[in-house]
């Protein structure tokens, strides 16, 4: 599978690119700012794209900016971003084209590698993978009072990108009752049904949009 | 303008008029008083005390002035020097505060002409006003009368009917001439009264400098308190649990070879640790500079502010650039504390910011459909948002009848950087 990776700490940049490669990724170019970032997406068409919010020059959402930018020239381009912080905004901007993968997670989640190497073949294979603190951000503003607190921990998980099987283990329960769940959630929400992951984590994110 | 408008504003200047010329009246025995005090002054007995109380009515004569000039738009600022220290207050001290101030000087040689020009002008605004009113309203009078004895305007006297009937056009025209003159004359008596009532620009120097003094002190006050909390949270957190990583991981090295299952349990624990650690970190910059302010500006900062709100907030900004860095993060702060008080007071179903850029001046505006009440006297919060504004010349209105709207105002001085690309 190949990657392109956008981080300008050395360290970083050279700890991800080991990391990777240790899984059968192929870094097929790691750059350190903002302006090779582009045409470094749009030369490679990498299968995924790990990519750092800010960049220099500037040090502002260079990273976000090329990121979307290469989205719209490369529409399904799968991007996963890494982040210091999070933003509940920043995870809108992502969602706002719903094709290909989006995966938008803290640095440090880096340090749990399996997690994180799961998370990035989600992305490359057209999933989510959003950090559980933008879910969590984004629930704690405005819960919502139809859904029972079981069906908020089982929301959170759709959010964050889990399958049924995954969110029947760590709940412990049987898929079954996870289906279930997640039939009166939408019902609650007015949602039609769908069985894909991308479309579930669009309408939970839509929905609190509001 | 509006015909309304100018309608209503040529009343109110009318009725500014009247007071005009009554308060002018005032203007001499004020004087007389004055007078009176700073002859008496040097007696012994009651002589000081008599000026003590002249002084507060000439004071508060002319603050009066200031305040109606304010309200018709010609914003007058008191000039005086501050008062001494209550427990340094002696009566020659006293004397002295009041002598030494031009201010009261400049007060004294403003009640006379002061009067002369406000009862001038009023009187030509009233006059004109009720000549145009007489010719509108005399008009049926003497129809109804049936003999017509009386000139009006270009027609002196009137000879006939027709004549008569004239006067209705040219008294609307009059009294139209003087609705429209009214605001002008008004504008014209406050702008002379302002020559002697405003700050000198030494007095404007003065009390520049008192109010850089106080917020000099806050600003540095608060700073201090800021960097205080800061380094007690890293002091506290991060650093105690980065020490605490190395001891576990110096633990796990020890144990690797004798108990390598103990060993990767401890090592767990220790990148259990320094996530802790990062967490404390991340709102520890947040507090300080929040990242996306850094990235986005001060628009994109609110609206991520709004989107992670449980009240409804609409975000318009017109910004065309980013603000200087320190004005960007003051106002940030202070968005941000008066968005948190929508949440915690204001039981609002939906909030609104508003950022607006004209001139050099900026305009930031936080309001909700809540049920009001909130005022700038009590709350550490607006007191917070208050000092903050003032290092930097700003200002902060709130405006909140009981049963809402609230609409916070702030303003600013400051100038756009270019885009940032």
């Amino acid at each position: 599978m190949r990657v392109v990776i956008a981080e300008d700490l050395t360290l970083l940049r050279d700890g991800l690119t080991r990391l990777l490669e240790a899984f059968d990724f192929k870094v097929v170019e790691a750059v350190d700012n903002g302006p090779d970032l582009l045409p470094a997406l749009i030369g490679h068409r990498p299968d995924v794209a790990i990519i750092d919010v800010r960049l220099p020059p500037t040090q502002s959402d260079e990273g976000l900016k090329a990121a979307i930018a290469a989205r719209e020239e490369i529409p399904g381009l799968p991007v996963l971003i890494l982040s210091q912080h999070v933003e509940p905004l920043y995870a809108h901007e992502l969602l706002t084209d719903t094709r290909g993968g989006v995966g938008y997670l803290l640095k440090e989640r880096v340090s749990d590698v399996e997690q994180f190497v799961q998370a990035v073949q989600q992305v490359a294979a057209g999933g989510t993978a959003f950090d559980p603190e933008v879910v969590s951000q984004l629930l704690a503003r405005r819960p919502l009072a139809a859904l029972t607190p079981r069906e908020h921990d089982v929301l959170r998980h759709i959010a964050e990108g889990r399958s049924n099987a995954a969110i029947a283990a760590r709940l412990y329960i049987t898929e079954k009752v996870v289906s279930k769940y997640i039939n009166s959630i939408f019902t609650k929400l007015d949602m039609p049904q769908s069985e894909d992951d991308n479309r579930r984590v669009l309408a939970v994110l839509k929905y609190l949009d509001g | 303008m509006t015909p309304l408008r100018r309608l209503l504003t040529g009343l109110s200047a009318t009725a500014d008029g009247v007071y005009a010329v009554g308060l002018a009246t005032l203007n001499v025995p004020v004087l007389g008083l004055w007078l009176t005090g700073l002859v008496l002054s040097p007696l012994p007995v009651l002589g000081t005390d008599v000026l003590q109380v002249s002084t507060t009515v000439v004071r508060w004569r002319a603050d009066l002035e200031r305040r109606l000039g304010t309200r018709a738009g010609i914003p007058i600022r008191r000039p005086y020097h501050p008062p001494p220290a209550r427990s340094e207050m002696g009566t020659r001290r006293w004397l002295r505060w009041i002598i030494s101030d031009p201010a009261t000087w400049r007060d004294m040689a403003w009640l006379l002409p002061g009067a002369l020009v406000a009862s001038v002008l009023g009187l030509i605004t009233v006059a004109v006003v009720a000549y145009g009113l007489a010719g509108v309203g005399l008009l049926p009078l003497w129809l109804y009368l049936g003999d017509v004895w009386f000139g009006y305007a270009l027609f002196w006297p009137t000879s006939d009917h027709r004549e008569a009937w004239l006067a209705l056009p040219q008294g609307l025209a009059i009294l139209a001439a003087g609705l429209i003159l009214a605001p002008l004359l008004r504008e014209t008596s406050f702008r002379f009264a302002r020559l002697f009532l405003a700050p000198t620009s030494s007095a404007e120097l003065r009390l520049r400098v008192a109010h850089l003094t106080t917020t000099r002190a806050d600003t540095i006050d608060a700073q201090a308190a800021e960097l205080r909390r800061i380094e007690r949270d890293l002091h506290d957190g991060a650093q105690a649990r980065m020490v605490s990583v190395g001891m576990t991981i110096g633990l796990a090295e020890r144990l690797i070879r004798r108990d390598p299952d103990a060993a990767i349990k401890l090592l767990a624990e220790a990148r259990a640790s320094s996530t802790d650690a990062l967490v404390e970190l991340r709102h520890l910059v947040r507090g300080i500079h929040p990242p996306v302010l850094a990235e986005r500006g001060l628009e994109g900062a609110v609206r991520a502010l709004a989107i992670c709100l449980p009240v409804r907030t609409g975000v318009t900004s017109d910004l065309p650039g980013r603000l200087d860095t320190p004005v960007e993060s003051a106002v940030y702060f202070a968005v941000a504390e008066a968005l948190a008080n929508v949440v915690r007071h204001s039981r609002a179903k939906s909030a609104w910011v508003s950022i607006r850029h004209t001139g050099d001046l900026l305009t930031v505006e936080v309001g909700d459909d809540g049920n009001g009440g909130a005022d700038a006297s009590r709350g550490t919060g607006l007191v917070g948002i208050e000092r903050r504004l003032n290092a930097f010349d700003g200002t902060m209105i709130i405006s909140s009848p009981s049963g809402g709207p609230t609409v916070m105002t702030m303003e600013l001085p400051c100038v756009l950087s270019s885009p940032r690309t």
